[in-house]
């Protein structure tokens, strides 16, 4: 057992772990912010990718005690109220969501991306959701979104 | 990015009329995307319940074993384990989904009694306080077999010195007294004697998962009025209420199913697997409990897509119509029945293909063998004809030298065609999506191959 | 190393609802104090995106806004029976029950909003945007908000509509398998290119060309959703997937995780261009049929025709892997 302290969503939070407990249950179980999903637990569908200290990682197969300190971004922390991020904005806007299952993780691993390459290419793009798993979507419209994200971002930074 | 309306307004516009409409044939945005992107669309495990227990299953080790001993002393013994599930302890054991429409008869139990049928059966189930304990309990469950021969093809299922796997008698399910389902149409041998080419190949597929990104799964939650709330993601709610109620011999209006928010589905969420021995578990224990398949448990013991094996014979005239189709078709049910007696006869349905062919017989067989059940997947009962019937016409035309697409328009149906299973087509478009199709990559058809349409009667057109 | 490319075809029909039928769906649909109206029902979205769908087809039918259209599903003990979100039944089911529902609704609503303009309710019709008017005279309107508060609170009226669709069930005759076992049938043609690698064996789908006639596209981005979904799923099911990569000869080697069961990657995705033509079907939700499933079905044999047509291997047997392939080409060569 110990006591993991972390910043999720900017905001300071404090649980206990087991050392058998994944930050995604913590995050799931233990702070209720469930947008991450449990896929497969076995670090291979991408469905509970979180942002760690700004990088994308499957919580899934992170033990929680070793990530104290750290900064999380899940997806509940994207939108600002009602304005959602450009990424969101883009997935909604191109019908790039059926089951939304894989959305989340999805979304975490193009906002990673885009954070740290604004104009993307689309080899780009596939590689940095190359660990994510779509069941419903052909993946097309996903990142043909994640694209328009991009480009939505470089015209608000323009701005 | 907006996407581009893909309708093309050319064809029928005699029948689509939509001048009045307002939404209909609009793109409006999904009702759940919103959600989706959020992340606050609940799926039925994004709630936490107080003192939730988990369920985990000890499975057969053998495709075909009597079993001989089951011990769970070892299981009791983890800390945190709080019962251990028997068959004993299912009020009614023997059941067969399909029951609800007057499909028999129940020939799988929901826990293995003196014998296995598949690897990955379940045998005992363990309930627990975590899901690490549950799983270390039905790690620790012996259980001591004898291994009996296993039937492992379709072909050599039902052969005449064939081990019989099934308690009913048969390696195979029994359509009215016949041992496959039957279209018989027009004379097939006569079609064949008349015919100037006979083709005949084999097709054949190997199972498939469903692979939703959201695992197979249910929390039952006892409810102060003493009846059960199952949070599911079945894909049919009151499907699966039916048949909980009937196996936990409980009143259907002990129960409740919520759900309808689900992480993919494909045909593999109709099976009603997780749901009874939730709620036997949530009984007993009178807490709230969750059995969720793990991502292994959906990949190898939740229902593939069968795997079939299809024989087709085609007689064909040096003109291109085919004039006889013979069709034997299997497919793998695997141990137990689940869909598969009704995706059988769906197979069977949509033979010979989407072609008007005077002369029709088929044999579609549904087959037992000792493998994982298989059951219902998109296109459930067509896809993998549609494999085989495609392949045929492309061998086909190639063989007698005609166009692929020229060969299906000429056999093509049509309004007012009568299909092998007697009903009368209407509403046909085959003509009109490969026209359609050969527009999209400029594959050229002869003008009057262009101006066929679905709503002339055949005639003696070709 | 030679990269050979090839084109095949395949054309298929699916038919809409279970088959044989029996499988009913029902919607029950109430308005509110202020003017929405919600549909119950029990019906799963599987992420097909039925919820909308019915939605649409609710207010096309009431005349009302989409934003005035609540669905509430699926519940058991508020929601009326559903036979499930299965057999390409969905839209076609659930959507003539919601439009049946939304018509006894509708009746009611126009009788109420008749009592408060003080005319006859068959010269009333709705505008879409949430009022009621006098057909030639729309100056004389009410909107739904004031219809229902008047239901409510002055003339003690229940605004509210049933519906069922049940295709009733039909029995194979077992000596000829004489049948009906669909409502309709919907089309479909893809045409598949392909490049088939001569050393390694790998099969790449290049692209998918489809035309799809499915009655109605009740929502034409959704419908494209299925169209190009199910044509990856194809893709995936032609070359890559399955359970049992041995069958029948071997039980072992079953994949457990997504690292071992194999779908193509986005990657590896072909370029899809999709046709849509809509030929109503006369029992369908403004003649929409069943696409959910079909739309993995013409894939297969087309990409297994493109092979062919690429470098005259022959395949038979599903999934159309690389080991199968180079079997295929030493053979030819043998």
């Amino acid at each position: 057992m110990k006591i993991v302290n972390l910043k999720v969503n900017g905001v300071g939070r404090t649980f206990i772990a087991r050392p058998e407990t994944t930050l995604l249950l913590a995050l799931r179980e233990q702070l209720g912010l469930t947008g991450a999903k449990r896929g497969c637990a076995q670090g291979a569908c991408g469905s509970c990718t979180v942002l760690l200290d700004g990088q994308p990682v499957v919580s899934c197969l992170v033990p929680a005690v070793t990530v104290d300190g750290s900064d999380v971004a899940t997806v509940e922390g994207l939108a600002d109220g009602r304005k959602l991020s450009d990424v969101q904005q883009a997935f909604l806007d191109g019908f790039a969501t059926q089951c939304g299952f894989c959305t989340p993780g999805m979304i975490m691993s193009a906002e990673a991306l885009l954070d740290r390459n604004p104009n993307p290419t689309r080899d780009e793009v596939n590689e940095a959701i190359s660990g994510n798993v779509c069941r419903c979507t052909g993946y097309e419209p996903i990142v043909s979104a994640i694209l328009d994200a991009a480009e939505r971002r470089r015209a608000g930074a323009n701005l | 990015m907006p996407r581009v309306n893909p309708i093309d307004t050319e064809y029928f516009k005699d029948e689509r009329r939509t001048g009045d409409f307002t939404v209909i044939g609009k793109t409006v945005q999904r009702s759940d995307a919103l959600g989706h992107v959020t992340g606050r669309t609940e799926f039925f495990e994004d709630r936490t319940f107080p003192d939730l227990a988990h369920v985990k299953i000890h499975r057969s080790a053998h495709h075909h074993a009597r079993i001989d001993d089951v011990d769970v002393s070892e299981a009791l013994r983890v800390p945190g384990v709080l019962r251990v599930i028997t068959h004993r302890d299912v009020p009614s054991n023997w059941y067969v989904v399909l029951r609800l429409i007057g499909i028999e008869p129940n020939d799988e139990p929901v826990l293995a009694e003196d014998r296995v049928l598949y690897k990955g059966e379940p045998i005992v189930a363990v309930v627990a306080d975590s899901e690490a304990a549950a799983t270390e309990g039905a790690a620790r469950v012996r259980v001591s077999y004898t291994e009996l021969p296993a039937v492992l093809d379709v072909e050599e299922a039902l052969a005449p010195d064939a081990p019989i796997i099934k308690q009913a008698g048969t390696n195979y399910f029994v359509y009215e007294g016949h041992h496959c389902r039957r279209l018989r149409f027009g004379d097939v041998e006569r079609g064949f004697a008349e015919a100037d080419h006979i083709f005949e190949w084999r097709y054949s597929s190997a199972p498939i998962e469903h692979a939703p990104t959201e695992t197979t799964g249910c929390v039952v939650v006892p409810q102060s009025s003493g009846r059960l709330l199952i949070h599911s993601n079945t894909q049919a709610a009151f499907f699966t209420l039916d048949n909980t109620a009937l196996i936990l011999e409980r009143p259907f209006s002990d129960l409740q199913v919520k759900g309808g928010t689900v992480g993919g589905g494909f045909g593999g969420k109709v099976d009603v697997m997780v749901e009874p021995l939730a709620c036997i578990a949530a009984t007993l224990t009178n807490r709230p409990v969750k059995f969720v398949y793990s991502r292994e448990e959906e990949m190898q013991v939740s229902s593939p897509r069968a795997a079939e094996r299809i024989y087709i014979k085609d007689g064909v005239m040096d003109d291109g119509r085919i004039v006889a189709r013979k069709v034997m078709l299997y497919v793998d049910a695997g141990a137990y029945s689940r869909h598969s007696p009704y995706g059988t006869t769906k197979a069977c349905a949509h033979l010979p293909g989407p072609y008007t062919i005077p002369n029709v017989y088929a044999d579609c067989h549904c087959v037992y063998t000792n493998r994982t059940p298989s059951s219902a997947m998109r296109g459930f009962g067509v896809t993998i004809a549609d494999f085989a019937l495609e392949s045929q016409m492309d061998r086909v035309a190639r063989a007698i030298g005609m166009d692929p697409l020229q060969f299906r328009l000429r056999n093509a149906y049509r309004d007012g065609d009568m299909k092998a299973h007697r009903k009368i087509a209407e509403g046909t478009a085959l003509i009109e999506v490969i026209q359609r199709a050969a527009a999209l990559v400029g594959h050229e058809l002869p003008e009057e191959y262009r101006a066929l349409t679905s709503s002339t009667p055949r005639g003696d057109q070709p | 190393m030679t990269l050979l490319r090839g084109r095949g075809y395949a054309s298929v029909n699916y038919p809409t609802g279970m088959n044989l039928g029996g499988d009913p769906s029902q919607a029950l649909i109430h308005a509110t104090t202020m003017g929405a109206f919600v549909i119950s029902l029990s019906s799963v979205d599987l992420g097909q995106g039925l919820k909308t769908v019915v939605a649409q087809c609710a207010a096309e039918t009431l005349g009302m806004p989409m934003e005035n259209v609540i669905v509430d599903t699926a519940d058991t003990d508020t929601g009326p029976h559903c036979m499930g979100t299965f057999a390409s039944r969905g839209t076609h089911r659930v959507g003539n029950a919601v439009i049946m529902a939304a018509r006894e609704a509708r009746d009611v609503m126009l009788a109420v909003a008749a009592d408060e303009l003080e005319v006859d309710a068959g010269d009333l019709e709705t505008d879409g945007t949430g009022f009621v008017r006098l057909k030639g005279s729309p100056e004389t309107k009410i909107h739904i908000a004031d219809i229902t508060l008047a239901a409510h609170f002055k003339q003690g009226r229940t605004i509210s509509g049933r519906g069922i669709f049940l295709k009733e069930r039909n029995y194979p005759v077992p000596e000829t398998g004489e049948m009906d076992p669909d409502s309709c049938q919907a089309h479909a043609c893809t045409v598949a290119e392909v490049e088939v690698d001569d050393e390694t064996g790998v099969v790449t789908v290049l692209s998918l060309h489809n035309a799809y006639e499915i009655g109605r596209a009740l929502n034409p981005a959704m419908a494209a959703q299925q169209v190009e979904g199910g044509g990856w799923m194809g893709v995936s099911h032609a070359v890559f997937e399955s359970t049992e990569p041995y069958y029948p000869a071997s039980r072992d080697h079953g994949p457990v995780d997504f690292c071992e069961y194999l779908m193509p990657g986005p990657a590896e995705i072909p370029v899809q261009s999709s046709v849509i033509l809509e030929r109503p079907a006369s029992n369908g939700p403004f003649g929409a049929k069943g696409i959910g499933e079909m739309t993995a079905n013409a894939p297969i044999p087309a990409i297994a025709n493109a092979i062919f047509d690429a470098c005259g291997v022959r395949l038979t047997t599903m999934p159309f892997t690389p080991e199968s392939v180079l079997r295929g080409l030493d053979a030819l060569r043998a």
